[in-house]
């Protein structure tokens, strides 16, 4: 049998290199098999992480959003309210509400209005600020002096974390700070009905307490409407303005060279340092005042511009050319075919850019700590030179604040922050879905 | 009439003038022969410019002015102990001035023979104070005598000021009108310079963003330099030891320390961490989305992924302080390890999750870019497909994904709130990422809220630390872009 070598040469050579490659073949799709773990495991990483963040957030927020109050039937007796008979508005401001509810809330409970420490027991039961409330209703309607005024009235911090079970009630009662007696009469009240939880609009009305039964974020979300307002109206134009220049008419040169470089460069500044623009430049120099939201807003307009520009210009230059050559074909002008046909072609994309640009200014908070806006406002502000705060440094402050009770309305808080964002999102992805056209 | 009320004037008249054009124009084209160069919108366009702009612009220059030269010329009238005193305290004379004029118009005639009585010593200066107080003027004490003169000068001065200036504007609306208006003519070629003016407007918009930057260097320089004449700029950059003193401010002797070391570790400390987690993360994702995952996978987690990148960082920061931190020392606690709550490492993993997002679609951008013919060419090699991957469209990507990879250590360096939250505030140069640290950010939040004083070094060295930061991301971000720009491969 002879064997000729030379035709047997390359076929075992083939068959060593496929045996080579046959031999390789396992631990490659093992490697390949790994890979794509990899790959899976880096995306289960960040659902996970979302999932975590998000149940954190909900489940230490959800309770924000009710509130343990009191069913009152307060006796507006005339002589503590108004002893002189004179209605007058100083009196009837300076009356003894407290008493009032205490008294109110110990005949209810059954405790015994004479005794001292008995009523200071009760009184712990109650909101620091229920005074408030009750005075409210009487200075809108001094009609209802010497009439009994049924209403909620707000529990205690402390109650209400014993009714939310966020304070254990098997604790000592020297550590949960709610006496054995207080905890008797809140199991009657609960019973009795006069006890619930209900929904919290205080949440949404209320300003800066020091309270955080009180404490809401109605006058922060003022604050950030107006910033949003000013960044609208003035990022909006502006950023239109300069995209439609460079991307329509700016001729290449080292100018327009220079404003696209810094374009960019501006929406990679880190937005504390605009923050420390508005200071030195607007506060410091200009002379408006700390803590207004115009201010905030300014500083927001000026980090908005750039992603404005930027959307608006892929929006124009998605418009494709035919647009502009008809457009030119029938005698208009370069400046009549950008303004009739090419931008209005683009305002969907240019809207998209918009929200997207709002959504992230709302967001923001280093910039606005920079301008003072960590402030404690309890009045809704009218204009936006009043000193106003922003949701997200709201957030902050009662995240850094350390009272225990601030907890479950940081976390509130950060939640509603979180859906307005999530829905600008998808508002900004639904009109693009929408009025996306494919040319 | 203020600023304010002018300009609406203004563009009111603005509109009318507008609608007068228009019109006139159209009637003119209806009376003549010849066809009108313009429609008629654009001649009213045209007439309302130069009614309003010239206008507009002299009044808003006025009124940027207007302050300064009315608190000169009241300065230049206070009493000569007054202006010797320090800027500071001139400052706040200025501003008890300002508010007592603010408020004298607001008075009563009654109210205000008594402040006048009390600016000669005729009633106590307490009652001018009360007065004052109920019309809404808060004051720190009773205003002296020369602080009613000066008030009263500085509403005069004001008051000449606003009347000059609504003069003014009306008359060059007035003139502006008048000149426009007789060159309405159907052979004016008003479209021409509406266009111009148009045109004129977009420059000056795309200005805003160099006008930004400018503004940043300046303010950041300008204080800064105020910064280096308490610290030199030596014992800045290389001191080790940061310890501001807050307490003792303002004493002599006591300026405390601003080294830039242990901030500038600890900043890097924690992108570092932040980066770890985030590169990994984001390019495994990147590669599975764009490589191996179906379209159901893509349509679910690619929306949910971007998500992590709406997050507003507030909120990051607060999942850090609130769980994440705690969580990372209760599991340190379990294998025996001391770690805070507030450390490197809860810090850099949060952060490095809020960078996930950004990594990942820049990435995915990047190797979308990769021609298909590169791949057809390996798979026609036999390789698998993560052989091609790592052999063949990350090695075309790499320049790309570098550049990512800068541009988000440069935005880990920037970042402020998670920091804030969960990094801790003590200046510590350390090596143990289960140990607090500070960054730069979070120093620039601390010195600079609360209660101000604007010079010392205290509240500068944030301007200081702001330059340094922008000097690095800058510095990141226009390498990125060189890297991307140098080592990008031309296909086609």
């Amino acid at each position: 049998m002879a064997i000729d070598t030379t035709a047997l040469g390359p076929s075992r050579h083939a068959e060593n290199s496929a045996s080579i490659v046959q031999k390789g073949i396992a631990r490659r799709y093992a490697a390949e098999r790994r890979f794509r773990l990899y790959g899976m495991f880096a995306i289960l990483f960040g659902i996970a992480f979302l999932v975590f963040l998000f149940g954190s957030i909900v489940s230490n927020g959800y309770t924000a959003f009710v509130q343990t109050s009191f069913k009152l039937d307060v006796p507006l007796d005339s002589e503590v309210v108004d002893p002189a008979g004179t209605r007058a508005v100083s009196d009837l401001r300076n009356a003894d509400y407290t008493l009032l509810a205490r008294k109110s809330l110990a005949s209810l409970l059954g405790a015994d209005t004479s005794s001292r420490p008995q009523m200071r027991e009760v009184g712990a039961l109650l909101s620091r600020d229920v005074d408030v409330e009750i005075r409210n209703a009487v200075l809108a309607d001094p009609s209802l002096i010497g009439k009994t005024l049924s209403l909620w009235v707000l529990a205690s911090g402390r109650v209400d974390s014993l009714m939310k079970g966020q304070l254990d009630r098997e604790l000592p009662a020297a550590v949960r700070k709610v006496s054995d007696q207080q905890l008797g009469w809140l199991d009657k009240a609960e019973a009795a009905g006069f006890l619930a939880k209900r929904f919290n609009t205080g949440l949404f009305t209320a300003g800066a307490s020091s309270n955080p039964e009180t404490a809401g974020i109605g006058v922060a979300m003022v604050g950030s409407l107006f910033m949003m307002l000013i960044v609208l109206i003035l990022s909006v134009p502006l950023g239109v303005a300069a995209a439609i220049y460079l991307e329509e008419f700016a001729t290449k040169n080292l100018l327009t060279d220079i404003i696209e470089v810094n374009i960019n460069n501006l929406a990679a500044v880190p937005s504390i340092v605009f923050g420390l623009l508005g200071l030195a430049i607007f506060i410091n120099f200009a002379g408006l005042p700390r803590s207004a939201s115009l201010v905030g807003g300014l500083v927001l307009t000026l980090m908005t511009l750039p992603t404005i520009i930027i959307a608006t210009r892929a929006a124009l230059k998605a418009v494709p050319p035919s647009i502009r050559e008809a457009a030119y074909g029938v005698g208009a002008s370069k400046m009549q075919t950008i303004m009739h046909h090419v931008l209005p072609l683009a305002i969907p994309g240019i809207l998209t850019g918009t929200i997207v640009g709002l959504a992230q200014a709302l967001g923001e908070t280093a910039p606005l700590l920079m301008i003072g806006m960590v402030a404690f406002v309890v009045e809704y502000p009218t204009t936006p030179l009043e000193p106003a705060t922003a949701l997200p440094v709201q957030i902050y402050m009662w995240a850094t604040s350390a009272e225990r009770g601030f907890v479950e309305r940081t976390s509130g808080a950060a939640l509603i922050l979180v859906a307005v964002l999530i829905c600008m999102n998808l508002i900004a992805v639904i009109l693009r879905r929408k009025f996306e056209r494919r040319w | 009439m203020s600023t304010s009320v002018i300009v609406l004037g203004l563009l009111i008249a603005g509109i009318v003038a507008f609608f007068i054009g228009s019109w006139r124009a159209s009637a003119s084209t209806r009376t003549s022969k010849t066809r009108p160069h313009s429609r008629p919108g654009y001649h009213g366009g045209y007439l309302a410019i130069w009614t309003a702009l010239p206008a507009l612009l002299v009044t808003l220059a006025w009124g940027g002015a207007e302050f300064s030269i009315v608190r000169a010329l009241v300065g230049a009238d206070l009493p000569q102990n007054v202006r010797d005193l320090s800027d500071a305290e001139q400052s706040l004379v200025t501003s008890r001035i300002s508010s007592v004029a603010r408020g004298l118009p607001r008075l009563s005639a009654e109210e205000l023979k008594l402040v006048e009585r009390a600016r000669y010593g005729f009633a106590p200066l307490a009652d001018a104070q009360r007065v004052l107080q109920e019309r809404g003027v808060v004051l720190g004490s009773a205003p002296e005598p020369y602080v009613i003169t000066a008030a009263y000068d500085q509403a005069r001065y004001t008051n000449i000021s606003r009347w000059l200036a609504t003069g003014l504007a009306a008359a060059l609306a007035a003139l502006g009108f008048g000149y426009a208006f007789s060159r309405i003519n159907p052979n004016l070629r008003a479209r021409n310079a509406v266009e111009r003016v148009i045109l004129g407007s977009f420059i000056v918009a795309s200005m805003v963003a160099i006008l930004t930057t400018a503004g940043i260097v300046l303010s950041m320089l300008f204080e800064a330099i105020h910064f280096f004449r308490y610290v030199p700029p030596f014992d800045y950059l290389f001191g080790t030891v940061w310890d501001p003193r807050f307490s003792a401010a303002g004493q002599a002797g006591s300026e405390g320390q601003f080294g830039l070391v242990p901030l500038l570790w600890g900043t890097l400390f924690i992108s570092a961490v932040a980066m770890f987690v985030a590169v990994p993360v984001g390019l495994l994702s990147a590669i599975y989305m764009s490589e191996y995952a179906s379209r159901t996978v893509r349509t679910v987690a690619k929306p949910l992924l971007e998500i992590l990148a709406g997050i507003p960082t507030i909120v990051y920061g607060l999942f850090a302080l609130i769980t994440f931190g705690p969580f990372v020392r209760d599991a340190g606690g379990t294998i025996g390890l001391d770690i805070s709550a507030t450390s490197v490492l809860t810090a850099g993993v949060v952060m490095g999750v809020m960078i996930i997002p950004f990594v990942s679609s820049l990435s995915d951008d990047i190797i979308n870019a990769v021609p298909q013919s590169l791949r057809d060419g390996s798979y026609g090699l036999g390789a698998t497909q993560s052989e091609t991957i790592k052999r063949v469209v990350f090695p075309a990507a790499l320049p790309g994904i570098v550049g990512a990879i800068l541009l988000a250590v440069s935005r880990a360096i920037g970042e402020t709130m998670i920091v804030v939250l969960a990094a801790g505030i003590a200046a510590n140069l350390t090596i143990n990422p289960f140990e607090p640290v500070t960054t730069i950010t979070v120093k620039i939040v601390s010195q600079l809220t609360g209660d101000l004083e604007f010079n010392s070094p205290q509240t500068l060295v944030a301007f200081a630390l702001g330059l340094t930061l922008f000097i690095i991301t800058l510095g990141l971000n226009i390498y990125a872009l060189y890297v991307v720009r140098k080592y990008r491969e031309q296909y086609e």
